[in-house]
Order: structure tokens, then C-alpha cells, then sequence
């Protein structure tokens, strides 16, 4: 088996980048006394769509937050370009947010919401409506120009607070899950507005979210949080492709682990066994059910790819499931767990038969805590 | 992320408002305490603990004490026994009009006190109200002397005063338990009563400590019923201090007495504190 | 919490005692307000006939509407001073973190456990030491320490109910402190400003306990009222006691009816707010 050939580097598969807009070094915070962030290090490039993904509790937002200026950091530094971004007050960055709950004012029309980061920082008068109708009409809400905050839809709000932010060409701006409150198509239609919208403006958006999928359908680059420190950072190629932890692994798309035992270039988990060019000993490797590939038809006939090199299994299936495009298939050959693959067209399979099964790629990775 | 500007603004007026209409007057209560007055009505400052043995060792204040603690129990108890009931039928089977039986009872907690108590004056009067009704009735056939102008008539005007302070942490704490550990506990075979005093009960006892210490600490240090309807055997250590601010003039003693009842109070607060912190992590 | 299930009906003997304990409570209001149309007077059983009398006399009497105005002047600038103080001590309590803050919050909401007594008798102390002479003004500002805790009470509350983010996007839109309390945060308190001020002012129109010691020539209306019980009772003033009663119940119910407003404005705009807001860090 054969790893994936390395992508062309976005903006650095490392954590660190060659003049950042926002440079992230060695930040710790606590609330009270417990621990939330541990000395966490990125840097973000300038225009680049840069997702903070993790699970609740595992710090994204508090981190926002930190640049933002709603809270302080417990150490480490925040710059931006050649500033000291963390000794700045909120109220004087150069960054912006959309909040997840919108939080627009009430009792102001969706117009003075918009212009309020306008007004606030003294613009011209003369300046004001022309710059606010242009950001409604960048979300498509140049018609709401009046209508109360109240009367809005969750997507609606949504796009009043993504225009209110911008309107103020922040130099970054800064989304917190804005899209979690939406429902599913919204949300779909509402991804590919705000990564046009990003293309279109060019300012660096830093997202956090805990969906993976969307994290992988909008970012130029992944920061996986787990715990207060950082698991990868990496374009969503790479880190789909070529996890670095079992629980990037894991958290991103499907996968199965499987915990082997490598001798002198032979992998062997269970039944599967494989070449690999891996160092002796104990190791996890992340198999994707779509790297599974049927090796034999229900008719005992050789599948049509039958000299597709691979770590060679047999098994019986015990479920199938359709979906879509492919199966998802539960095999049972024998080892601890059941392998899931995900099979185009494969015909039924399940029942006491066994089938025979290639696993055609798998990644070496971590176990254990983030380092 | 606020500055330390913002934080100064926000604390420092207040702080110093606090600072000098109640810390220092506190510490000049204090100070008073050790001093005494002279035969010809002059404060001598002459730093002594006289006044807090007075307080302990005169039989007429120890009397007047134990007595004050006697109503201020028998209020506490009296309004527990009507407010923890009504409270809980508010909570728990009022449904639809509860908002308006809540108002019911807020309107008695912040109605005035003076008035209150003048109506029980003038219902507890040998021409009073009741005596009138009573005889009306032919009931009795002359006023009943002790319902004005006795320890009972402060009790039942007290009673009347802080039930509704009594009621409103109970009602909130009976709020705050889930309704589905009511319904988990009948599911499991409990009975109504049953339920009550293994679930409920226990659940609202911060609420019930925080009504009682209220109800308790503010009739020990109440003055106006027994002026009211309290007469000569209705005194209270309050009507004790007053007479001493007033004609009877001795300041360093009501400060004494004063300061004696300011400790206590916050002692029974820092005790009823810890108590309900224990209670709710229990 | 208390939503979802519905309220059992409750066993007959709870709903008579509760029933009876809303008697009690109301009973001496009732007899109040009866007896103020009572044309003999203000005992006795049953009330005679009916009359205005007392109301009319009510009327042409000085100096009570002298002491109505000096309690309306009294109440006007206690609020001032409890809002002007009690804003950014809940503002402090709400938002800030500082060295000394649970210590700065039993400071600010002891007069509330405190009996009257206490904070009357210190602050006639202070006053006494400094040599300013007892009038009006002392009056109000013991009113004004007095409910300082009220206010910070309620306003509190209402900061709670606000959605922070929305000062946060103030701020993360370039607006300081300062601007964003005045266009953000300051137009969304008002309601639970004005309710606040309602319940203070009508408190302090009541005001006794505190006002007792610190009275000088002039009178507010519960101590004119109190100086004329001293002669005995009349029933003018069942009347004007009727008369207060019925105006407090009025301004407790707009103080609560503001209050609950604001509990529906923000569970209308909850479904706005994913829930996994409140209360997550990451």
C-alpha cells in the first residue's frame, strides 16, 4: 500500500506561515481553575479561509473570543502584523465578529445596525449610507434596509450580521458557528455564500465550528482543536488524507483503526496483512471504508479490479446499508471489531457467505493524547 | 476584558457611598458602645465593656431578650406553618392562575408595614373589630382585654408582616425542583405525602432556612408592633434600645444593645450560609 | 422547569388552607378599607352606615398633604440616589471579576437582612458627629443607603436577562464602555429601570423603621401618620391609610407587570439562540 503523494503546500501544512496576518504564540487560558487552552500556537495567512474545528469543550471559542478581545489570555501573545494585538481593547482591533445568536440590536432597524461600527468609529456622514447599502447588497439584504431585527428570519440575521461586520473592513473577521442555528439546505446554500463572499472581499475569515463537513467544504486550512491544544493544522486534503492522530482520524469523516503489529515491513491486524514501510513494533493505522475495495463477486467470480494490490481480508457482511452513491457495509472477518467499507454497487452480500476484501490504503497514526 | 477603569467606575461609587452612610456609622455604633453616660447626660469616652455586662447581667434586659426571642421564634414558626403550605399549593397546583395568586401575594409583602399594623390595631381593640364581632355574635359579652396590648397581638401582627417574606424563598426553591423527579418518585410507587417528605421537602430546605432566617432576624429587631399593639408587656429589645436613644438617654447603652443584635444577626447569617451550601451540594 | 407537567388538583384540605392563609393576609386590608366608609368610627361590629366623611375631611387637611409632598420629595430623590448607586454596583457584581468582590456584594445588600433599627440608629450617629441637623435631607439620604440594596437587586436582575453578545458586537464594532452602555445596553435595562424605580419609590413612601430616627421638623406621611396615632385612633385614618394602600397595590402591580414583560421578551427571543450558548466555554 501506498501513502498519497504529498499536495502542493496551500500556505504551509504546519501550524506556522511566512508573514501572517495573525500570529497566535503560546497562548494559555483558565477559567478559574480549569485549564482551557495550553499554549497554543498558529498562525493565520492573510486572506486564507482558516477553520478552528473541535468539539465542544475543546476551546474554538474561547480562543475567538481571545482574539476578539472578550477575554484576556492567562499568557503567550497575540499579533497582529507588527502590533501586540492582545494589549489592544476590544474596541480598537481591526477584527470583527458574527456571533452565533447574531446578536443584532433590537431596538435599532437592520440599516443603523449595520452602520453602527461606522458611526461608532466616527465615519463620515456623507460616507455612511453608501457603505452600508453596499454591504446588504453583498449579502443579498439591500431590500431590509428598514425592517426591524425582530421581524427577521435566523438565515436573514444571519447575513445583517455578516454585512454589520464587514461593512467595517476588519482585517480579519471572525465567525462563531454562524451557521449551527440554520437548518440543513440554509446552511448547505448559506457555505457556499460565505466562501464566495470570502473569495469576493478577500479578508482573512477565521471560522469555528464543531461540524466537520463543513469545516472540509469551506477552508483553505484545518486547525483541529482537541482539549485546549492543537491535534493538525493542514489544508482539508491532507488532513482527511493523511491524518496525523487516530482521533483526527476519527473526528474527520469515517474511518476504521486498526491496531497492529509491524515486523520487519509486514503489517498485521487481525486478519488483514499488509506491506508497509513503517518502523517495527506496535502501531494504529486509520482505514478508510472507502479504501476498501470487493475483491470477489457473490458469485465467486474475481471483481473486475482483482489485481488491485492490497492487504488481503475475507468476510462475511453482516449488514448493508444504502447510501447513495455507495453501501456502507459492516464485515466481519474475524478480528475484534467489524471493518465498515463503503462499496459502490456491490449487490447483496449479506448473509453467512464470505467475501473477499482488499483494503487498499492505510495511514499510520498516533494514538493518545495531543502533544 | 474590562479595564481597570471600568471596573474603578463601577465599584468605587457605590463603595464609597456604603463606606460613609453605613461602614463608618457601624464603626461609630461600635465606638459608642464602650463609652457610658455621666449623671449630668454626657457622653464620656471612657473605653469600657460596662455596657455589654449591663446588657447580660440587668435582669430587666435578659427578660426583655428571652422574651424578644420567644416572638421572634413563635413568628418564625407561625409563618412557616402558613406560608410553606400556601407556597407549596402555589407551585405545584396553582397552573393556570398562578401568576395572579403570585401577585396576590407579592401585593402583602411590599405593602406598607405601618399600615398593616394599624389595621391590626384597630381590628384587635377592645372596640375593636374583632371584640365587636365577637360580642356581636354574642360570643363574649365584654372585650377580650389580652387580644391588643400583649406579646399575642405582636406575634399575630408579625406573623401577619413576614409571612409573605417567608413564603417567597420557600415558593422559589419549590420552583427550582424538576417536576420530573415528582413524577419519577409516583412512577416508583411513592405516595402523594410520601413523595413529599422524601423528595420535596428536603429539596426546599435552602428555601425554607433563607425564609426563616429573614422572618426571624427581622422580627428580633422589630420595634413598631410592639409600639403598635405591643403595650407594657409586649416590649421588645428594639423598644428597649429606642427608650434608651430617647428618654431615657443612655446612647452608649442602646449602642451597646444595637451593636450586640448586628452581631448576631450576622452570625446567624454566616451560619444559615453555610447550612444552605451544604444543603443544595447534598 | 415547572413547564410540561400539568398540576395535579390539589387535595381539598390544601386548597381551603390555602384559601384561609390568603384570608388572613387580606383580612386587616379589608377591614381597613371597610372601616374607612364606616360612619361610626372605627371599631365595633357591624360597620354602620356608610359615609365619605372621612375621606373628605381627608381633603382639607394641611398638614397631612404637607407631609404627602415632603414623602413625594423624600421618594424622588431616594430613587435617584438608589438607581444612581445601585446601576454600577450591579453592573460591578454582574460583569466584573476583582480582589474583595463577595465582600463588596454582602456590603452592598446588608441593609436588606438588617433590621431598620440598626441602619437608622448609625446613621443618626453619623449625622449627630458630623453635626448636620436632622431634617428632610437626612431622612432621604437613610433612605437612599436603605434602598441602594433594593435597587441592586433589581437591577441585576435585569442585567442577567440581557444578552451579552450584544455589548460584545457593541464593542467588537468599535464602540467603547462608555458608548455601548449608553446605545446597547442602557435602552434595553430601561424597562427593568423604570420598574425598579417604581418598586424604590413606593418603598420609600412607606418607609418607617428607618425614617423614625432620623426625623426632624418636618414629617413624611407614614411619621405625620404615626405622631397622629399617638393621640389615638381615627377614622380618617383608616382613609388615608386606605388611600396609600390602594396606591401602593397599584404601583406593585406595574412594578411586577414591567418585571414579567421582560421575562416573555427574552423566552420570545430564545429560540434565536442555540442552546448550546449558555454555558459553553469552547
Amino acid at each position: 500500500m501506498t501513502k498519497a503523494a504529498p499536495l502542493a503546500a496551500v500556505s504551509g501544512t504546519a501550524a506556522t506561515v511566512a508573514a501572517p496576518i495573525l500570529s497566535i504564540r503560546q497562548v494559555s487560558k483558565r477559567f478559574g481553575q480549569r485549564p482551557v487552552l495550553h499554549g497554543i500556537s498558529l498562525d493565520v495567512a492573510s486572506g486564507e479561509f482558516l477553520t478552528i474545528l473541535g468539539e465542544s469543550g475543546s476551546g474554538k471559542t474561547t480562543l475567538l473570543r481571545l482574539i476578539a478581545g472578550f477575554e484576556d489570555l492567562d499568557s503567550g501573545e497575540i499579533w497582529m502584523g507588527a502590533e501586540r494585538l492582545d494589549r489592544i481593547p476590544a474596541h480598537r482591533r481591526q477584527v470583527n465578529t458574527v456571533f452565533q445568536s447574531y446578536a443584532l440590536f433590537p431596538h435599532l432597524s437592520v440599516f443603523d445596525n449595520v452602520a453602527y461600527g461606522l458611526r461608532a468609529k466616527n465615519t463620515a456622514q456623507a460616507e455612511i449610507p453608501e457603505r452600508v447599502t453596499q454591504a446588504l447588497a453583498m449579502v443579498q439584504m439591500g431590500e431590509f434596509a428598514q425592517a426591524a431585527p425582530a421581524k427577521l428570519s435566523g438565515g436573514q440575521q444571519q447575513r445583517v450580521a455578516l454585512a454589520r461586520a464587514l461593512v467595517n473592513r476588519p482585517r480579519v473577521l471572525l465567525l462563531d458557528e454562524p451557521l449551527s442555528a440554520l437548518d440543513a439546505n440554509l446552511r448547505r446554500q448559506m457555505q457556499v455564500e460565505l466562501k464566495s463572499l470570502q473569495r469576493e472581499v478577500g479578508i482573512t475569515f477565521i471560522f469555528v465550528t464543531h461540524d466537520q463537513e463543513e469545516a472540509m467544504a469551506l477552508s483553505d486550512r484545518v486547525a483541529l482543536l482537541r482539549a485546549g491544544l492543537l491535534e493538525q493544522v493542514a489544508p482539508p486534503r491532507e488532513i482527511y488524507g493523511e491524518p496525523e492522530t487516530a482521533y483526527a482520524a476519527q473526528f474527520i469523516g469515517q474511518t476504521n483503526l486498526l491496531r497492529a503489529e509491524v515486523k520487519e515491513g509486514i503489517a498485521t491486524a487481525g486478519p488483514i496483512v499488509w506491506r508497509t514501510f513503517g518502523a517495527s513494533g506496535k502501531a494504529t493505522y486509520s482505514l478508510r471504508p472507502e479504501c476498501i475495495r470487493l475483491v470477489t463477486e457473490s458469485a465467486g467470480l474475481p471483481f473486475a479490479n482483482a489485481d488491485v494490490s492490497g492487504g488481503r481480508f475475507r468476510g462475511r457482511v453482516r449488514s448493508q446499508a444504502f447510501g447513495g452513491a455507495m453501501d456502507l457495509l459492516e464485515i466481519d472477518c474475524g478480528g475484534a471489531n467489524t471493518i465498515r467499507a463503503r462499496i459502490a454497487n456491490p449487490g447483496i452480500l449479506t448473509g453467512e457467505r464470505e467475501f473477499e476484501f482488499a483494503a487498499t490504503d492505510a495511514i499510520r497514526v498516533r494514538e493518545g493524547e495531543p502533544e | 476584558m474590562y479595564s481597570r477603569a471600568y471596573k474603578a467606575g463601577v465599584t468605587i461609587p457605590p463603595l464609597l457611598w456604603v463606606t460613609v452612610f453605613l461602614l463608618v456609622p457601624y464603626a461609630i455604633l461600635f465606638c459608642y458602645s464602650f463609652w457610658s453616660v455621666s449623671p449630668a447626660q454626657v457622653i464620656l469616652h471612657n473605653w469600657n465593656l460596662q455596657n455589654y455586662f449591663q446588657l447580660l447581667r440587668n435582669p430587666i434586659y435578659v427578660q426583655v431578650l428571652l422574651r424578644s426571642i420567644r416572638i421572634a421564634a413563635s413568628v418564625t414558626v407561625f409563618a412557616l406553618l402558613l406560608g410553606y403550605p400556601l407556597a407549596y399549593y402555589l407551585s405545584f397546583h396553582a397552573a393556570k392562575r398562578k401568576d395572579l395568586l403570585y401577585q396576590l401575594v407579592i401585593i402583602p409583602l411590599w405593602a406598607s408595614y405601618l399600615v398593616r399594623g394599624y389595621a391590626w390595631k384597630t381590628i384587635l381593640g377592645s372596640d375593636g373589630v374583632l371584640n365587636g364581632f365577637l360580642q356581636y355574635l354574642h360570643i363574649t359579652h365584654k372585650p377580650v382585654e389580652f387580644f391588643l396590648y400583649s406579646p399575642f397581638a405582636v406575634i399575630i401582627t408579625l406573623t401577619h408582616i413576614y409571612t409573605p417574606f417567608m413564603l417567597l424563598p420557600i415558593y422559589a426553591s419549590l420552583e427550582h425542583i424538576p417536576r420530573n423527579l415528582v413524577e419519577a418518585s409516583h412512577d416508583l410507587g411513592s405516595s402523594s405525602w410520601s413523595t413529599f417528605r422524601r423528595v420535596i421537602l428536603p429539596l426546599s430546605l435552602p428555601g425554607v432556612l433563607a425564609g426563616a432566617t429573614f422572618a426571624f432576624v427581622l422580627t428580633l429587631g422589630d420595634f413598631l408592633a410592639p409600639l403598635l399593639v405591643g403595650g407594657p408587656s409586649g416590649i421588645m429589645i428594639s423598644n428597649v434600645v429606642v427608650s434608651l436613644f430617647g428618654a431615657a438617654y443612655n446612647w452608649p447603652l442602646g449602642a451597646a444593645i444595637s451593636f450586640g443584635m448586628m452581631l448576631l444577626v450576622v452570625t446567624l447569617l454566616l451560619i444559615t450560609e453555610r447550612l444552605e451550601k451544604r444543603l443544595v451540594i447534598s | 422547569m415547572t413547564g410540561g407537567l400539568q398540576a395535579r388538583r390539589a387535595p381539598s384540605l390544601l386548597s381551603v388552607y390555602a384559601f384561609l392563609v390568603y384570608a388572613f393576609l387580606y383580612f386587616p386590608i379589608v377591614v381597613l378599607l371597610v372601616y374607612s366608609f364606616n360612619g361610626s368610627g372605627v371599631g365595633g361590629f357591624p360597620p354602620a352606615h356608610w359615609t365619605l366623611d372621612w375621606y373628605r375631611q381627608l381633603f382639607g387637611d394641611g398638614a397631612l398633604w404637607e407631609a404627602v409632598w415632603n414623602s413625594v420629595f423624600v421618594a424622588v430623590v431616594a430613587v435617584t440616589i438608589a438607581l444612581g448607586l445601585g446601576l454600577p454596583a450591579a453592573l460591578a457584581l454582574d460583569r466584573t471579576n476583582f480582589p474583595g468582590k463577595a465582600l463588596f456584594r454582602r456590603l452592598v445588600l446588608l441593609p436588606l437582612i438588617l433590621p431598620g433599627i440598626i441602619t437608622g440608629l448609625s446613621l443618626l450617629m453619623l449625622f449627630v458627629a458630623v453635626g448636620m441637623k436632622l431634617s428632610l435631607v437626612t431622612i432621604t439620604l437613610g433612605h437612599g443607603t436603605a434602598l441602594i440594596s433594593v435597587a441592586t437587586t433589581e437591577i441585576f436582575a435585569g442585567l442577567q436577562k440581557l444578552e451579552r453578545a450584544q455589548e460584545e458586537a457593541s464593542l467588537d464594532l468599535g464602540a467603547n464602555h462608555w458608548k455601548t452602555f449608553w446605545r446597547v445596553t442602557f435602552p434595553n435595562l430601561r424597562v427593568s429601570l423604570i420598574a425598579a424605580a417604581l418598586l424604590i419609590f413606593t418603598l420609600s413612601l412607606d418607609e418607617i423603621a428607618v425614617s423614625f430616627f432620623l426625623i426632624g421638623r418636618a414629617n413624611t406621611l407614614p411619621l405625620e401618620i404615626w405622631s397622629r396615632l399617638r393621640r389615638g385612633i381615627t377614622p380618617e385614618i383608616n382613609a388615608i391609610s386606605t388611600l396609600i394602600l390602594v396606591f401602593s397595590i397599584a404601583m406593585i402591580l406595574l412594578w411586577y407587570r414591567l418585571r414579567t414583560r421582560l421575562q416573555h421578551v427574552e423566552e420570545a427571543r430564545a429560540p434565536l439562540v442555540p442552546a448550546s450558548i449558555e454555558g459553553e466555554t469552547a
